[in-house]
């Protein structure tokens, strides 16, 4: 039994850091219609963007305060990159095949993937050959001497339990912009349907824009969230988490934010314990055996609607 | 409330889809407070004409000027703003938000609360089924539902000029009747219409002015009760 909750617990875990890079998925396929395969690769940025801002000059010791502004800049930094990345690689192509943006969407994972093998400082010597090598994301914070939470045999980290904590928060905070505020009215708006929504007065560019942003930043704190608990970072470790994000977000039905989180969470959870009563061999695989049987059987996502549309 | 000077001047608009050029230099005027009836056959143009106008396509040549600027060159979130609200051909209504949150977006560049308030419970009491299915998913309202609320959405923004793309298309009896009665009162208030209409009587009724679309040009125009007397127009649109 308390390995049964141990492995909730730890599936709970990881689910929630798919469900923060789900979100973004689902939140820019709702107003563009676009899989925006480069997601990934910004949740990677998010974690590069606190290793670089938690060493530069040192670091630091670590404190509530330095976590605080490392995870904010992080969101910051991976907010602006996904405005950028809309702004210039998505939006000259609007008007084009549907497949050019795709392609254009690899384009920008790759670019991300393979750039950040450099280090941002340009008197740097560039190794070679370049390659992924791996860093170690600091500590942001020093629980002393018992880092652990436990509860009926049941261990967490507190850096975990913090972690989720977060994720948890900030998925209420999305649930409320989205469905409470004008602006998630207007972006659920030109989800439906951009061009009514223009004839609304929405500046429908500025709210794809946000959209951006705003997945980007959410990436950004799953990628802090994980690396605080998984410290070896490297660039190309985006593209699996992408991937069964993205394999969450389907679940749940793509474009569907609820939906997002409860993929998210639900295939964290899936994986954990189908590795912890298996093989953890077989983590990997679940996601996507988990793609294929929602493909099969229930295309539009566990909790998407087949659109209905009087005429 | 007629005959001010003009609110809305189109231009020679001319408007391709691909190579199909669907505008071959469309012009007309709407003056302030003027209700001006746009109808032919199908395929004619006149949601093309519309679209162009409130700039949810952009047009090939031409010009538009809505209250003596030129807005051809506009985005469509920024004509609106200027005091033109556009229901579209298909009613446009946000079948994933509630009746509500439609109503809302229609105020949204409106920021006085109060107002806005009191907009929403103008258009309940316009259209009382839509007070009862406030709360509701607009994807579930009926057909006709879905219609009056695309033009009490039109007057959410408290616009001086509304387009208006078939509002009366699929309508009983009794709601055609209620729809053109409240235009009327909504262009009595000092609002003008460019109305696109099937039915061509009604609309020509409540015009001011009229044009008659075909194949994309102007080929007559008139006072409503002009055309409502041409044995042209008697043939062709209105069955006779
Ligand atoms: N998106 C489009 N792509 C290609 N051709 C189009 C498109 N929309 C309209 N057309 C063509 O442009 C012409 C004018 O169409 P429009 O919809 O303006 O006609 P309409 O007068 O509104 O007709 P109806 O009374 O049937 O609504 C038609 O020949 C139509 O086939
Ligand atoms: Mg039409």
């Amino acid at each position: 039994m308390t390995e049964f909750f141990q492995h909730l617990v730890n599936g709970v875990s990881v689910g929630t850091i798919y469900a923060l890079i789900a979100l973004g998925y689902t939140m820019v396929y709702g107003v563009l219609k676009l899989i925006n395969f480069a997601h990934g690769d910004v949740y990677m940025v998010g974690a590069f963007s606190g290793y670089y801002l938690g060493t530069v000059g040192g670091g630091g010791q670590p404190s509530f305060i330095r976590a605080a502004y490392i995870t904010l800049g992080a969101m910051i930094v991976c907010g602006l990159l996904g405005y950028v990345i809309e702004r210039f690689a998505y939006r000259p192509l609007r008007d084009q095949a549907r497949l050019t943006s795709l392609i254009t969407a690899i384009g920008v994972s790759f670019l991300l993937e393979y750039g950040f093998q450099l280090t941002p400082w340009f008197r740097e010597p560039v190794p070679f050959p370049p390659g992924p090598s791996p860093r170690f994301f600091p500590t942001l914070l020093d629980f002393g001497p018992a880092p652990s939470l436990e509860f009926l045999g049941v261990t967490v980290p507190k850096i975990d339990a913090l972690g989720l904590v977060l994720a948890l928060a900030l998925m209420l905070l999305l649930q409320h912009i989205v469905y409470r505020t004008r602006f998630g009215t207007a972006m659920r708006a030109v989800s439906f349907d951009p061009q009514v929504a223009g004839l609304m007065g929405i500046p429908v560019n500025r709210i794809i824009s946000m959209t951006f942003v705003l997945g980007s930043a959410l990436a950004a704190a799953a990628g802090i969230i994980n690396a605080s608990s998984r410290p070896k970072i490297e660039p190309l470790f985006g593209l699996m988490s992408g991937l069964k994000a993205f394999v969450a977000a389907v679940l749940g039905g793509i474009g569907n934010v609820p939906g997002a989180m409860a993929g998210g969470l639900l295939l964290g959870v899936t994986e954990e314990y189908v590795a912890g009563y298996t093989s953890s061999s077989y983590r990997d695989a679940i996601a996507f055996a988990v793609l294929i049987l929602v493909l099969l059987l229930r295309p539009e996502g566990l909790f998407g609607r087949a659109t209905v549309e009087k005429v | 409330m007629s005959d001010a000077g003009p609110i809305l001047e189109v231009k020679d608009l001319r408007v391709h889809y691909g190579a199909i050029e669907a505008l071959r230099g469309i012009s007309l005027e709407v003056s302030d407070g003027q209700v001006v009836a746009l109808i032919g056959a199908n395929g004619a143009g006149k949601t093309t004409t519309l679209r162009a106008v409130s700039r949810m396509l952009r047009p090939s040549g031409g010009q538009v000027r809505f209250r003596g600027e030129d807005v051809t060159r506009l985005p469509s979130h920024a004509v609106v703003a200027r005091g033109m609200a556009h229901a579209p051909e298909g009613r446009g209504i946000f079948l994933n938000l509630s009746v509500r949150e439609n109503l809302d977006l229609g105020a949204y560049l409106r920021r006085d609360r109060a107002g806005i308030a009191s907009d929403v419970e103008r258009a309940y009491t316009l259209f009382p089924i839509l007070a009862e299915r406030r709360a509701q998913v607009a994807g579930t309202l009926s057909g006709g539902e879905q219609q009056m609320l695309a033009v009490a959405r039109a007057m959410m923004s408290r616009p001086k000029l509304m387009l208006l793309d078939e509002p009366s298309l699929g309508l009983a009896p009794q709601v055609v009747e209620r729809i053109f009665g409240v235009l009327r009162e909504v262009n009595a208030s000092g609002v003008a219409l460019l109305l696109v209409e099937q039915n061509a009587h009604k609309a020509l009724q409540l015009a001011h002015r009229a044009y008659v679309l075909e194949t994309g040009t102007v080929v007559m125009q008139g006072t409503g009760r002009e055309l409502l007397a041409s044995p042209e127009v008697r043939k062709a649109y209105l069955g006779e």
